[in-house]
């Protein structure tokens, strides 16, 4: 058997800056190959690398692979595919990192079908189990109903992905050294199948969900799109944006891109309040990780209100008034 | 459009959390008293899909699904929607397969099906959550794959598939034959009519086995899992909700600013 070693990450940019869920892969990685007594090195796909490799290293990583190339969103993931498990053969890492995003729930099962390896999707944590020093993949299961913890002992590399949110992004250090290699990314054009007719990114106005410090989320307890007047004013006072929940954008009231949960956004703001929302673990498996949740139903049985910080049992209709007004007197709107 | 739908039965996903109960010694979650359960609601999707293909472009329905006995009751709720035929693929040397097996499983029953043009899965089963069996799928047939779609449309031959991301969506031309993973933006799945119901009852649903399957043994159950479970368990909530009292909605929503202010929050 081949002597796998290390880390990879599968890193991803956007506007040629790492993004936060990588900077959050990097400092699991780094306590994965710390754990292994290994490297950590990360792939960077995309074009005018150096500083952004800088920028890695600074961060943590060993050893930056800078492939020149299409960044993920403008390109095609058969390609990706291609590119990644050609580099992975050539470096042979023990563990393969990807996060839980667009990009790895799409490449990471098919990297290691391809690899003939193993796959664990949706981790919230990683760890080296000290005696066996395998990997030891924590991940929800059941929508978050339970946790399981797995182990592919005899398989390598391990291909994981990590959910956004769930470790700390990793802080940079410029007294960090590391090397910068580059690497072809060449693949054979007439194995590509797909062809990419469009892309539509559907704007949201205004804070984006994953950095917003308030949301106010929606449920299905608000009963239209109206009443979706009164989320986005409270959002508004409070200096943050809106979120819903899965019925909201099934029955059409809001659109799909503000959707909070396991298929949706991960969210960790400062404080998240729920509107009419029952507290499915679907649902909370996006914004469990907000430092302070208050929830308002008027079930004073929901369950959300047993993952809350402070509730109000009653109908939105009746608190959301004053709760704005209170909070326009306060902030002097 | 020849259509083969891969439907997997699961326990009701959106049960109480109340009512989620584990065993913990042998790490498996015991079955909801009085809840029966349903097919993963992504592949219901996936159903929906195929069968809007059907209504614009003509064809046949396959449903897969690799399962215990009781899983033909999610088969005949996937012909009683409209598809055309269902096949259950059912052996004990299938038990505690993983995605790698099951997936295999799948692949060796569409390989003898042949005739096919799409292979629809869900994004991912709602009980495990990997959203791993299509996409292998696709690499042990060698077919192209497009996950995560909300819509397909057939112009001049080839798929035109409209696929989710997080802030959007993309479409891709695909050649055919391809495998598909299948969201929830596709929307409510049809509910079965009194004659679909009637004529989904008349059919017969074939069991297939490991070796109407020409399964290599090494390939499937338990002993070829990838992964091993360590652990399962229901995880512990950490917040204590405190819950603002009022005469009205109104004076609870002044005290709650109030309180918040005091514990720092705003
Ligand atoms: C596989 C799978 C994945 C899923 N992924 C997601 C996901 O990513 N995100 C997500 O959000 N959901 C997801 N869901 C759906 C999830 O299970 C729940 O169905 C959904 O979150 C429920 O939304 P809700 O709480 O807003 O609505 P409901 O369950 O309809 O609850 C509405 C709540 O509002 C309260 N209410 C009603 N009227 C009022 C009023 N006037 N004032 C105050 N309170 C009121 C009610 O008491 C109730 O608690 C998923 C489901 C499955 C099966
Ligand atoms: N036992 C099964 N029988 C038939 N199809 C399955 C089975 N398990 C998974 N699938 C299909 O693969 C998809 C993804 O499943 P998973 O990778 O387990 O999350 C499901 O939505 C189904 O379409």
């Amino acid at each position: 058997m081949a002597d796998y070693k290390g880390v990879l990450i599968c890193g991803e940019l956007i506007e040629g800056k790492v993004t936060t869920t990588t900077k959050e892969l990097i400092s699991t990685g780094r306590k994965l190959s710390d754990g292994l007594n290994q490297l950590l090195s990360l792939l960077l796909i995309g074009q005018n690398l150096q500083e952004v490799a800088d920028e890695a290293i600074s961060l943590g990583v060993d050893k930056v692979y800078i492939g020149d190339g299409v960044p993920y969103a403008e390109s095609l993931p058969e390609r990706y595919v291609a590119i990644i498990s050609n580099v992975c053969k050539q470096i042979e890492p023990f563990i393969i990192l990807f996060g839980q995003t667009d990009m790895g729930r799409d490449i990471a099962p098919r990297l290691a079908a391809r690899l003939r390896t193993s796959v664990c999707m949706d981790c919230v944590e990683l760890t080296i189990d000290p005696d066996t020093r395998s990997l030891l993949q924590t991940k929800p299961v059941y929508g978050g109903n339970a946790v399981a913890v797995w182990a592919s002992e005899n398989y390598q590399p391990q291909v994981v992905t990590m959910r956004p949110r769930a470790s700390a992004p990793a802080e940079p250090d410029t007294s960090r050294k590391g090397e910068i290699v580059p690497v072809t990314v060449k693949v054979d054009d007439s194995k590509i199948k797909c062809k990419l007719l469009e892309t539509v990114k559907e704007e949201v106005k205004g804070i984006k969900l994953e950095e917003a410090k308030v949301i106010v989320t929606g449920g299905g307890g608000i009963g239209g799109s109206e009443g979706f007047q009164l989320i986005k004013e409270l959002a508004q006072i409070l200096g943050g944006t809106i979120g819903i929940t899965r019925v909201p954008c099934d029955e059409g009231w809001m659109p799909k891109s503000l959707e909070i949960g396991q298929t949706g956004h991960i969210v960790s703001p400062a404080l998240y309040i729920a509107v009419g929302v029952s507290g499915a673990p679907q649902h909370l498996a996006g914004c469990s990780g907000s430092k302070c949740i208050i929830a308002i139903n008027k079930d004073p049985e929901a369950h959300i209100f047993k993952e809350a910080d402070f509730g109000i049992v009653g109908d939105y209709r009746k608190a959301l008034p004053s709760l704005i007004e209170k909070c326009k007197a306060l902030f002097a709107i | 459009m020849n259509i083969i739908v891969c439907i997997k039965q699961i326990p009701d996903p959106e049960i109480p959390p109340a009512k989620f109960k584990l065993d913990i010694e042998s790490k498996r979650v015991i079955p909801p008293e009085g809840i029966p359960p349903v097919i993963n609601p992504y592949d219901e999707q996936a159903v929906e899909l195929a069968l809007r293909l059907k209504d614009k472009y003509g064809g046949k329905i396959t449903v897969l699904t690799v399962g215990s006995d009781a899983a033909s009751n999610i088969v005949k709720h996937a012909l009683s929607m409209g598809a055309d035929q269902g096949i259950v693929l059912n052996d004990k040397a299938f038990e505690d397969s993983d995605s790698f097996s099951t997936a295999y499983i799948l692949s060796q029953a569409i390989r003898k099906i042949g005739d096919y043009d799409l292979v629809l899965c869900g994004r991912q089963a709602a009980d495990w959550d990997e959203g791993l069996v299509g996409s292998i799928i696709a690499e042990n047939l060698g077919l192209p794959l497009v996950t995560l779609a909300e819509a397909i449309d057939v112009p001049d031959g080839e798929l035109s598939v409209k696929q989710v991301t997080l802030e959007g969506y993309q479409v891709i031309a695909v050649p055919i034959p391809a495998v598909v993973t299948v969201s929830n933006e596709v929307g409510r799945p049809r509910l079965p009519s009194g004659w679909g119901i009637i004529s989904a009852s008349q059919k017969q649903i074939p069991v297939w086995s490991a070796s109407d399957l020409d399964a290599d043994p090494s390939k499937i159950g338990a002993s070829a899992a990838r992964r091993k479970l360590i652990k399962l368990f229901i995880p512990v909530r950490e917040r204590k909700c405190e819950i603002i009292e009022g005469e009205t909605e109104a004076e609870a929503s002044v005290k709650l600013v109030d309180r918040l202010i005091k514990a720092g929050v705003i």
